[in-house]
C-alpha cells in the first residue's frame, strides 16, 4: 500500500500543500520586519554618501530613522529635472532596480538633499541613486555633490555578486573616499564624470577626473565608471537647473 | 540499514540515556574520525567560498547546523511514511523549505549578513552533507539519534570551516573578526614595520590550500590512510 501510485501522489500532495503554508505563513509574519529592514538598509546607504560608515554603524535604527527624518529631503525628477508629483510617488519607494528596465527617458529619479538640521534650504549635499552592472551582476550606490554641483562629497557603492577580494572591494571605505573631491565637470562645463583607472598604486590627486582603480578588478571598476557617466547624464539636466540657480543666488 | 535499528522487542531494555556512550559517539565521530569535510570530502564548495572572513562563516556555520539537526529529525519522524520511489525528492522538498526559513529569518533579523551571505544561504540545500546525512543515517534510525548525528556532522563541518576563515582572514586581510590584528602586531613591533597580508588567502586557492594543510596535520595525527 505504501508504494501504490495512489498513495505516493496523495503524499506528494499533501506534503507540497503543508511546506507551501508553512513557507507563506513565514512569508506573511516576516513580511514587514524584512521590509523595514531593507528600507533602513537604504537609508544607511544614502546616509553613506555624506556621513563615514563608522558613524552609521554606531548609530542604532531608530537613530538612523531619526536623522534620515531630520536631514534629508527627498524628490522624484524626470530626465528633464522636472519634478514629478502625480501618482502619488515618493524618493524612497523608487526600485531603481526596477526602473533600470524601462528607457532611461521613463524613470523615475530620486533626489535626495541632505540639509542642516530643521533647516531645509541650507542645502549641504544633493544626493543621488546611481545603478548600473558590474562583472557578475548589478552595482549601485548613492553620490553626494556638494552645492556647487561640480564637487564630489562621498560616494556608497554597493554589489550583487561581485568577487571578494576584487570587484567586492567597491564597497571598501578606502576606494570610495577615492572620489572626495574629485569634480564632474570639466573646465569648458561638459559632464565628463570621474574614471576609475587601470590597475592601483598611482597618484591621480593632480587629476579631478581620475582615481586610482582596483588592482584585478578593472571590470567592475569600468562599470562603476559607465554607471557613474549614465547616472549623472540622466540627472544632468536637474544639476545644471540646479547649479544655475544657486549662481544667481551667489550673486 | 544500521545496526543501531534492530530493536529487541522482547527484552524490556531501559530507556537509554539522553547522552548515553553511543550517542555521544554519534556527535563527537563526525569531529575528527568521521569529519564530513576532511574525511568523507563532501560540503567543500561554501568551505571554499564563504570562509573569506571569520563573521560570514560563523552565520553559515549557524544556518547549516539549524538546517542538517532539524532536517534529519524531521526526515526520521517522517521516514516509515515516505515512499521510496520519491525518497529523494521528499527529502529535497523539506531541506528546501528549511534552507528557505533559514534564509527569511536572515533577512528579517540580520539583514546586514543576509546580504554578506546571500547566494550562499540557498546553496545549504545542495551541501552534500545535509543530503548525505539524511540518506546514510535519518532514513533508518530514530529522530533522536539522527538529530545528534546531524548535530555531529555540523559541528564537524562547522570546526572546519571556522578554521579555514581564521586563517584566510588573518593572513588575507590581517584581521580576526573584523578586529585588526596585523596593524596591532605591527605597531609593536615598531614604527616603520608593516605585516603585509597576502591576496592569496583571499581566494579560493588560498582555501584549497588551508584546507589541504588541515587534512594533512589531521590525517597525520588520525593515521587515517584511504583505501
Amino acid at each position: 500500500m505504501r508504494q501504490s501510485n495512489t498513495y505516493v501522489i496523495v503524499y506528494s500532495a499533501v506534503l507540497t500543500v503543508i511546506l507551501g503554508l508553512l513557507l507563506s505563513g513565514s512569508a506573511q509574519i516576516l513580511g514587514p520586519r524584512q521590509q523595514e529592514a531593507i528600507a533602513l538598509d537604504k537609508k544607511k546607504q544614502i546616509l553613506g554618501a555624506v556621513i563615514s560608515a563608522e558613524e552609521i554603524a554606531a548609530m542604532t535604527p531608530d537613530q538612523v530613522n531619526e536623522f534620515y527624518s531630520k536631514r534629508i529631503a527627498s524628490s522624484v525628477v524626470d530626465i528633464n529635472g522636472q519634478e514629478i508629483t502625480e501618482g502619488g510617488v515618493t524618493a524612497e519607494k523608487v526600485e531603481i532596480a526596477k526602473d533600470y528596465k524601462k528607457p532611461a527617458d521613463k524613470r523615475a529619479y530620486p533626489v535626495f538633499i541632505y540639509h542642516a538640521d530643521g533647516n531645509p534650504d541650507d542645502v549641504e549635499s544633493y544626493i543621488f541613486p546611481l545603478y548600473g552592472a558590474g562583472l557578475w551582476d548589478a552595482i549601485w550606490g548613492y553620490i553626494a555633490l556638494d552645492t556647487d554641483m561640480n564637487t564630489i562629497g562621498g560616494i556608497t557603492l554597493a554589489h550583487a555578486g561581485e568577487t571578494p577580494g576584487l570587484g567586492a572591494r567597491i564597497t571598501e571605505g578606502e576606494v570610495q573616499a577615492r572620489y572626495v573631491g574629485k569634480k564632474i565637470f570639466d573646465e569648458s562645463g561638459e559632464l565628463v564624470a570621474v574614471q576609475m583607472m587601470k590597475g592601483e598604486g598611482k597618484d591621480y590627486s593632480s587629476d579631478e577626473h581620475k582615481v586610482d582603480g582596483m588592482s584585478g578588478a578593472t571590470i567592475t571598476g569600468n562599470g562603476v565608471n559607465n554607471m557613474l557617466k549614465a547616472y549623472l547624464g540622466h540627472y544632468e539636466a536637474y544639476i545644471k537647473a540646479k547649479s544655475s540657480s544657486t549662481a544667481v543666488a551667489g550673486l | 540499514m544500521s545496526a543501531e535499528t534492530i530493536e529487541k522487542a522482547l527484552e524490556k531494555k531501559p530507556a537509554e540515556a539522553m547522552l548515553s556512550k553511543r550517542r555521544r559517539k554519534l556527535v563527537a565521530d563526525p569531529l575528527v574520525d568521521e569529519n564530513p569535510i576532511t574525511v568523507q570530502v563532501l560540503g567543500i564548495c561554501s568551505a571554499l567560498a564563504v570562509t573569506t572572513q571569520m563573521q560570514p562563516t560563523l552565520v553559515m556555520a549557524i544556518s547549516v547546523t539549524f538546517v542538517v539537526a532539524l532536517s534529519n529529525f524531521v526526515i526520521s519522524l517522517m521516514r516509515n511514511t515516505i515512499p521510496s520511489r520519491v525518497r529523494i525528492i521528499v527529502q529535497l522538498a523539506v531541506v528546501a523549505t528549511l534552507v528557505t526559513l533559514v534564509s527569511e529569518l536572515l533577512k528579517a533579523f540580520a539583514y546586514d549578513m543576509y546580504k554578506e551571505l546571500s547566494v550562499f544561504i540557498g546553496l545549504i540545500i545542495t551541501n552534500c552533507i545535509v543530503m548525505g546525512r539524511l540518506e546514510a543515517f535519518a532514513m533508518g534510525n530514530k529522530p533522536y539519534d539522527s538529530m545528534l548525528d546531524g548535530l555531529g556532522s555540523a559541528l564537524g563541518y562547522s570546526w572546519i570551516i571556522l578554521t579555514v576563515a581564521f586563517f584566510r582572514e588573518l593572513w588575507g586581510s590581517g584581521s580576526v573578526f573584523g578586529i585588526q590584528v596585523f596593524d596591532f602586531l605591527s605597531g609593536l613591533i615598531g614604527p616603520d614595520f608593516h605585516l603585509a597580508t597576502n591576496g592569496l588567502m583571499v581566494t579560493p586557492v588560498g582555501a584549497f590550500i588551508i584546507l589541504g594543510l588541515i587534512v594533512w596535520v589531521q590525517r597525520t595525527k588520525t593515521g587515517y590512510v584511504e583505501h
